[in-house]
């Protein structure tokens, strides 16, 4: 214990303990039992795993399986799953950041007491229920469902569009799901900027578009990056939306892990799929972070 | 919010778009879910049939019953880790492995579900298997599950607000002989008071709404209200869910309102002059 205490300074030491004790036990722990199941063989027990390290006859060994990694390499079936999935994660990022920008950029120029009730607008619906949201979208997509039968009706088509159960449709479900999510930093970093910036450039002469792609644009940087990521991370894993609104072809890492988990029962597959997925996402976690702490900084 | 057109810009005009494809949707949803007609997407005239039904099905409300149970007990010990949390992230500003302890902090805010959930659930069966706890998966373990994450979020609301915070005032306590205890449940406290029951309501819905890490730590026996709510879901639409998803979004909606009301009593309280 007083070699712990040492490394805190004396009287936070009760401060930090609670929260940084439960984290490491609820959520750092449970990773090193990914990398542990991610390395063990499928066998049929409960649980569906070898163990890692067996004492027999005063012997301990250690086995580590590298099966799962080398069959997630040889089914393409994998490596389509993770490529569909930064491939989507990317262009839905793309939308929501070309959607996002023009909404955070209104809310921060809106009158200052206005501002919170703009920003209300904007997060609601991402405190509602996201898997009733996903729902509404199903009503909506569907072969005889609003939007085709509305077109049919004013005569634009004449058969319904297929929308729902396609990749359209995901994107639709993503873009609408995650958009609150990078409308927030936005508002935050552009809400932040030096109005004088913006008079000192067109007092120099440029028009609003230069001011706006020389000064605002590269000011909103960390925003931006912090948006992004807010939005790229968990859809690179997003199960619900696929499933729901997407069809055969759409094939995403976080379906095919759920598959592997609830429908196979293999366990260290889905681990090691866990493991490979967290690999793709150091960069984009490590950027989140390092724009996240540039904001608060500045 | 001015509706002069002329006063209109472009990221203005983009702002009501956005908005209106945020809550169109909901709003056809809400409508729906008075639709006679067992079909969704015919309208058969107005009809309130389907609230009656739903509140008839008994596996939907004793889903509800546990999902708000769960919610509740996740949000109380969210917020009581997050303030502890906060105040390291605020106010410690040097202790060693810091970086990482604020790393772990806001990592589930992007941490996708499926991951959490799966490790969370082998973390419980190795447990399990080694200490004989948990021994069985059900509220327990999403109870575990969802103060983790929700733990990210209101430690990220609370220490916002604990970073705005005049400083001086818990000075002034502590001159006056208050001691670092006392100033902080006396002054500190009451002045991050509606942040903390902002970050206790955002908790309570984030795990109401959780689908992908309860069906990873549940057990038989004990589904929560989304998970129940998703099964029905794969198998089609039907207008009961409507009516469900509609009282959701309207208590929801009252919740964020409840809680919107706080911050900006807060705002107006200790405004900086």
């Amino acid at each position: 214990m007083n070699k712990i205490k040492s490394l805190i300074p004396a009287g936070k030491f009760w401060v930090i303990l609670p929260p940084y004790v439960w984290l490491l036990v609820f959520f750092v722990l449970p990773f090193v039992f990914v990398g542990k199941i991610s390395v063990s063989e499928s066998i049929l027990s409960i649980p569906p795993y070898s163990p890692m390290f067996e004492w027999l006859d005063e012997k301990l060994s250690i086995s580590i399986n590298f099966a799962n990694y080398i069959w997630l390499l040889d089914d393409p079936l994998y490596a389509e799953a993770y490529w569909n999935s930064i491939v989507i994660a990317f262009w839905s990022t793309v939308f929501c950041l070309l959607i996002g920008y023009p909404m955070g950029y209104a809310i921060a120029r809106a009158p200052k007491h206005q501002q919170p009730i703009w920003l209300l607008l904007v997060l609601l619906p991402s405190w509602t229920s996201f898997l009733i949201r996903v729902y509404a979208w199903m009503g909506l997509l569907k072969d005889n469902g609003l939007i085709n039968n509305s077109l049919m009706f004013v005569g634009i088509i004449d058969e319904p569009l297929r929308m729902m159960n396609t990749n359209f449709a995901v994107y639709v479900g993503i873009v609408y799901s995650y958009l609150p999510f990078m409308v927030l930093p936005l508002y935050a970093n552009l809400v932040k900027h030096d109005q004088s910036l913006i008079e000192a450039a067109s007092d120099l002469g440029a028009n609003k578009v230069t001011t706006f792609f020389k000064v605002t644009l590269p000011l909103s940087f960390n925003g931006i990056v912090a948006g992004s990521m807010l939005v790229f991370i968990p859809v690179v894993g997003e199960y619900v939306i696929p499933e729901l609104l997407g069809g055969t072809d759409t094939i995403m890492i976080g379906k095919v892990l759920w598959e592997e988990f609830f429908n196979n029962r293999d366990w260290p597959v889905a681990a090691s799929l866990a493991v490979v997925m967290i690999l793709i996402l150091i960069i984009p976690i490590t950027l989140f972070h390092h724009y996240q702490n540039k904001e608060v900084q500045s | 919010m001015s509706l002069d057109i002329r006063n209109w810009s472009f990221s203005k005009i983009f702002f009501w778009i956005g908005i209106a494809f945020l809550y169109l949707p909901m709003v056809i949803l809400i409508i729906y879910s008075f639709n006679e007609s067992r079909l969704v997407t015919v309208w058969a005239g107005f009809s309130t049939k389907w609230y009656v039904e739903l509140f008839k099905d008994d596996q939907i409300m004793t889903a509800v019953g546990r999902s708000l149970q769960v919610a509740f007990y996740s949000a109380t010990a969210a917020v009581a880790l997050g303030i502890f949390a906060a105040i390291v992230m605020v106010r410690i500003k040097k202790f060693k492995t810091r970086t990482f302890f604020t790393g772990t902090i806001t990592a589930p805010l992007v941490m996708p579900d499926v991951i959490i959930g799966l490790s969370m659930l082998l973390l419980f069966v190795a447990m399990g298997q080694l200490i004989g706890w948990p021994a069985e998966r059900g509220m327990l373990t999403i109870w575990i599950a969802h103060t983790t994450f929700c733990l990210a979020y209101s430690t990220v609301v609370i220490s916002s607000r604990l970073l705005e915070m005049d400083h001086s005032i818990e000075e002034a306590a502590l001159d006056l002989g208050a001691n670092q205890l006392e100033a902080f449940v006396k002054i500190t406290m009451p002045v991050i008071a509606p942040a903390i029951a902002s970050a206790w309501l955002l908790s309570f819905t984030l795990s109401l709404d959780d689908v992908v890490i309860a069906s990873f730590v549940t057990g038989p026996g004990a589904t929560t209200l989304p998970i129940e709510v998703f099964s029905s879901v794969r198998l089609g639409i039907t207008p009961k869910i409507n009516a469900l998803a509609t009282l959701i979004i309207l208590a929801v909606s009252f919740v964020a309102l409840i809680s919107w009301y706080f911050i900006r009593k807060q705002n107006e309280k200790y405004k900086p002059v």
